[in-house]
């Protein structure tokens, strides 16, 4: 696992266990009750070393990057470009030239569907995406499709929330130009094969995204091996700030892309006749960056990296157990996407309760849980329910969370049924 | 019985209430209760867009009153509903238009008003609103 090679030989991982303590909003209350909370596909909590890392940043380190010859903007370059190496280390991309920050997920999806989308996509190409996807991850598509007239082909989902992997193979054709899935839904947990659904894409040329907004909190991210071309994360979602985001591309694929946003820093010079464009990965990065989210991403990598990655998958997926175990004991209670391979999401229904109400009694027992259609409409509409109740762990969550989960939506029942 | 007196009247109900259990175990009964909306109103002419839950909302008039009947798929949110159907509906349009719903801060209910709450609700008292100043406006002109 990458995340482990950045260990020193001999270096002793810090127990999962242990990480719940660095927490500091665990400790607070919501609605008169120590906050339980199980909403972290939405956005993860920050370790205290995340935020002083952005106090120390304010407070000692301000400036603004690769601009000014005095020395503090000198380090300031060196924290930022530091952040970049981590990143390229975390994901094992051959290059840090190959790490773009952008503000989010959603913000590299549109990057590449403006950019590379506009430039090498060509009218009755396809674009293969899946059920399970996130808004974020269909709409910059649509956009495109309807400027460059492509059409969208959707892998169908199954019953149990997996891909129906025989489709998409039925779907994949010489008109197949891009593949764009999630490597993990953020609506049911259900892990993606992406690494067959890369290789079975290059079978047929297309290009490959990889949404994987869900997955960088879980465990490793191997680009190298994964063989797709575009991958995509947010640092909130994986103990960062919120605003900052990576964009990986292979190299000679982003250096042959147009630039998207014009602006400072992603320029070599500028004339009114003529402009040339800065070279990678700066001809992505117009304008000021979000140099406090880059170096708080950075700080996030290091506290992940504090743990055997393994160890933080078993940790997750024994919490998964437990909840499944707990919520299953109770009456009517319905899980969606049951797939064996899934992450720590478990997203369910009571029969005769709606997930609005459900989170409302939540809510008021001190349990932040997400109800709704989770940005997955096309989903939801599958399988034929308005919305869920989703509760996503993270390495910090304990059981105790799930026993308050359950006791709280047997409570809720008991009122609303 | 005037909107404020019946808004009175609903503060005084939820001032019995000890804890907010009690409060919701209300609110979830009066839901219950909320006469369910004929199905040919349950249409997407009549819907009012939430994020989290649907309303259906239906207007009326008679005899120079407005009165109102709505639906959700969420118990909770019915039940608000029934308390907004209990002090808007047979009102006179003028009022409604200019009504002040001070009861909802009042019994501690008002965080199911605000916009970000995207459960129907906000929009659905706008759109009551807008029925009492159009009935005002209709009968304006006849004058």
């Amino acid at each position: 696992m990458k995340v482990a090679t950045d260990k020193k030989a001999g270096f002793e991982c810090r127990a999962v266990e242990s990480a719940r303590a660095d927490f500091p909003i665990l400790k607070t209350e919501m609605n008169g009750h120590p906050l339980v909370f199980l909403d972290s596909a939405a956005s993860s909590q920050k370790p205290r070393a995340v935020i002083e890392a952005i106090n120390d940043y304010y407070t000692t380190q301000n400036a603004n990057v690769h601009r000014g010859v005095y020395t503090l903007s000198q380090q300031t370059t060196d924290l930022f470009e530091e952040s970049r190496r981590a990143v390229a280390r975390f994901i094992n991309a051959p290059s840090e030239k190959e790490v773009i920050f952008v503000r989010g997920a959603t913000e590299g999806i549109n990057l590449v569907a403006q950019s590379y989308g506009r430039a090498f996509l060509n009218a009755g190409d396809e674009i293969i995406l899946s059920e399970l996807e996130h808004h974020s991850n269909i709409v910059p598509w649509q956009i495109l499709a309807e400027e460059k007239n492509l059409s969208l082909k959707i892998i169908p989902v199954r019953d149990d929330g997996s891909l129906d992997m025989d489709a998409y193979q039925k779907l994949l054709s010489s008109k197949t130009a891009l593949v764009a899935v999630n490597h993990i839904s953020n609506a049911l947990g259900t892990i993606n094969p992406v690494e067959e659904i890369t290789k079975l894409a290059k079978e047929s040329d297309a290009a490959v995204l990889i949404d994987g907004a869900q997955a960088s909190i879980h465990g490793s991210i191997n680009v190298a091996d994964l063989g797709a071309d575009f991958y995509v994360f947010s640092g909130h979602k994986m103990l960062g700030p919120t605003g900052i985001g990576v964009l990986w591309g292979r190299e000679e694929i982003l250096e042959a892309m147009p630039p998207w946003h014009g602006g400072g820093e992603m320029i070599e010079s500028v004339s009114f006749e003529k402009t040339t464009y800065n070279e990678l990965p700066f001809k992505f990065e117009a304008g000021t960056p979000h140099i406090e989210g880059v170096v708080g991403l950075k700080k996030a990598i290091d506290y992940l990296n504090q743990f055997d990655p393994a160890e933080i998958v078993q940790w997750e997926k024994e919490l998964l157990n437990y909840c499944t175990e707990k919520l299953t004991a109770i009456p009517g209670l319905r899980i969606i996407g049951t797939t064996p391979d899934k992450t720590s999401v478990v997203s369910f229904l009571v029969e005769g309760t709606h997930p609005y109400d459900l989170g409302i009694i939540l809510d008021k027992l001190g349990i932040a849980v997400r109800t709704g259609h989770h940005c997955t409409q096309p989903l939801m509409e599958r399988f034929g329910i308005p919305g869920t109740v989703r509760a996503s762990m993270a390495l910090y969550n304990n059981k105790e969370d799930i026993d308050r989960l359950a006791k709280g939506v047997e409570k809720a029942r008991n009122m609303l049924v | 019985m005037s909107i404020n007196e019946k808004q009175d009247g609903i503060i005084d109900d939820f001032s019995l209430f000890d804890d907010w259990m009690q409060k919701y175990d209300y609110i979830i009964d009066l839901g219950k209760k909320l006469p369910i909306i004929e199905d040919e109103y349950k249409t997407e002419e009549y819907q009012i867009k939430g994020c989290q839950s649907r309303v259906w909302l239906r207007a009326y008039e008679q005899d120079g009153k407005v009165y109102f009947k709505a639906d959700s798929d969420a118990v909770i949110t019915r039940g608000i509903i029934a308390l907004l159907i209990e002090v808007l509906s047979g009102q006179k349009a003028d009022d409604i238009a200019g009504a002040d719903l001070y009861f909802i801060d009042r019994i501690g209910l008002k965080e199911h008003l605000s916009p970000t709450r995207s459960n129907g609700l906000t929009s659905m008292v706008k759109h009551m609103k807008y029925y009492g100043l159009g009935l005002k406006k209709k009968l304006e002109n006849h004058e």
